[in-house]
């Protein structure tokens, strides 16, 4: 669906992506990581067709971005930071304003279904420079999706909201998946882990770790507590036993080995197996080390 | 199409914003004061709207860069630019959409003096030939000074660049023609061809001249087609 092929954007003497790949499927939700500058915006602005990048080459359902015989822009909808919309139309005209020049079929319809989808219909008569900056977001999630494209890029869509409504934005995001690609940019690490099915960190322009939410928590091991035996004595013999550093953290030990082979080796050397989970550390924790903060 | 919904778009969003009021406004008072009031009006008693159309074409050298410094550079301070350029709308489209929207504007400005054209035929013997080329006249002028107010404001993302970068673009071409006295001989007829307010005054007097008419429309399309090209230009850097 959408591929990226050693993609370099530099801006003057700035590099802000130096050489980055990746491909999304159709239908996969992906968060884009990474501290600020690390090329995120760069990299969703390129993938509109709103930005060249200085070298390699981006694909949207096969087609360059920069295709001029296939117009991108008809499959792409793009939702930027702080979601900019004029303020001086009423939520209904603006989105019909958007219907028109999209090109929406049955438009009075299509409003009104996102209306009801984002929750702005007790808003719409309302001038949008009027809205809370909640409503203003919804707006522009709205206008993002009313033309039904199948690709959607948001570049971080809940900065600047506060708990209540990024909790909107999030579910929000989860009930557009449905047969849609979605990339999108976030600080906030639980947003990414409960929508997106994928993550890509990106790091000074460069692809640091992609992977699922999952993979990326669980790189860390098993976490082993036994019984019957002090933790640094047990941590010496199951070294030995598995091949593999088992190291203490307090009462705990943590280790890299197969969880199975773990249980065998404890309950073989007489101790009691008490606890054994495996040591996921929360996505922060992985960012800090993959940015290097850690 | 798509340049007609745009512009619709402007026509319906400017009414909500202040600024168009104050810009309309100011254009009226100044005008209307200049023409009653600053004029010996009453005094010449004689009934005729010259004054104004020879104040009006250098008052739109500030008006039509008042119109059009929002039109893309406040866009593209806020970031609506952006999203207006990645919605599959072509860079023409868009220019023409906010240059039509802006005429739109000017045309209903135009539209509020005619209380002063019938006032004044009210107390006198009003020839209409000279008010009606007037207003085509300055339709005409105005929408070449927007084309121009458009490409300044393209350029720049701070309003208040593209209001007098525009300004000053508008008055020096308004100013070309009064140069044409200090011209050498064989470069006054290059001079007083490119003379707005030349060719303007001609419309003016009633005389619709297929050239001076062909002029202002191709500096239109000159400067919607420049406005185009640097919004391209801009999205590839």
């Amino acid at each position: 669906m959408i591929r990226v092929e050693q993609l370099v954007r530099r801006y003057g003497p700035v590099t802000a992506l130096a050489g980055i790949d990746f491909t999304i499927a159709r239908g996969e939700v992906v968060g884009f990581l990474g501290p600020n500058g690390a090329g995120k915006s760069t990299t969703l602005r390129i993938l509109t067709g709103l930005l060249a990048p200085t070298s390699g080459r981006a694909f949207i359902d096969g087609h360059p971005v920069d295709d001029p015989r296939r117009d991108i822009r008809t499959v792409v909808s793009y939702l930027p930071e702080t979601a900019p919309i004029q303020g001086e139309l009423s939520v209904r005209a603006h989105l019909d304003f958007v219907a028109r020049l999209r090109k929406v079929p049955q438009r009075k319809a299509a409003v009104a279904s996102v209306l009801a989808r984002c929750g702005l219909e007790r808003v719409a008569h309302r001038l949008i420079g009027q809205l809370s900056k909640g409503y203003r977001q919804r707006v522009g999630l709205a206008q993002a999706i009313l033309p039904d494209p199948p690709v959607l890029i948001l570049d971080e869509p809940s900065s600047g909201l506060d708990p209540n409504q990024r909790v909107e934005i999030r579910s929000l995001i989860n009930s557009l998946r449905a047969d849609r690609t979605v990339i999108f940019s976030s600080h906030v690490l639980a947003e990414v882990e409960a929508v997106a099915s994928r993550v890509i960190i990106l790091d000074q322009g460069r692809v640091v770790a992609d992977a699922t939410p999952e993979q990326l928590r669980a790189g860390e091991g098993m976490r082993v507590q036994v019984g019957g035996v002090a933790p640094t004595i047990a941590a010496a013999h199951l070294t030995a036993v598995l091949g593999t550093p088992v190291v203490v953290h307090g009462d705990v030990l943590q280790t890299r080995a197969e969880p199975a082979a773990v249980a065998r080796a404890v309950v073989a050397a007489g101790y009691d197996l008490l606890a054994l989970t495996p040591a996921t550390s929360d996505l922060e924790t992985v960012f800090r080390r993959l940015t290097g903060a850690a | 199409m798509k340049a007609l919904i745009l512009a619709r778009r402007e026509l319906a969003g400017v009414f909500n914003l202040p600024i168009a009021y104050l810009v309309v406004a100011a254009f009226l008072a100044l005008a209307g004061s200049y023409l009653f009031v600053l004029q010996p009006f009453f005094e010449t008693g004689r009934a005729t709207l010259r004054p104004f159309f020879e104040f009006a074409p250098f008052l739109f050298t500030l008006f039509a860069p008042a119109l059009t410094m929002r039109s893309l550079a406040e866009e593209r301070r806020t970031g609506t630019l952006e999203v207006l350029l990645s919605w599959p709308v072509g860079d023409g489209e868009v220019a023409v959409g906010k240059f039509l929207g802006s005429l739109g504007i000017l045309a209903i400005a135009l539209l509020l003096t005619l209380p002063w054209p019938l006032a004044v035929s009210a107390l006198g013997d009003l020839d209409w030939g000279p008010v009606w080329g007037g207003y085509v006249g300055l339709l005409l002028l105005g929408g070449a000074y927007l084309a121009l107010g458009l490409v300044v404001s393209a350029t720049t993302h701070n309003q208040i660049v593209a209001f007098m970068g525009g300004f000053l673009l508008c008055f020096a071409v308004y100013l070309v023609g009064r140069t044409a006295a200090g011209a050498p001989a064989w470069l006054v007829p290059v001079v007083e061809g490119l003379s707005f307010e030349r060719r303007f005054a001609q419309i003016a007097r009633g005389v619709i001249d297929v050239r001076d008419v062909a002029f202002f429309l191709s500096v239109i399309v000159v400067g919607v087609g420049l406005t185009a090209e640097v919004l391209g230009a801009r999205r590839w850097r």
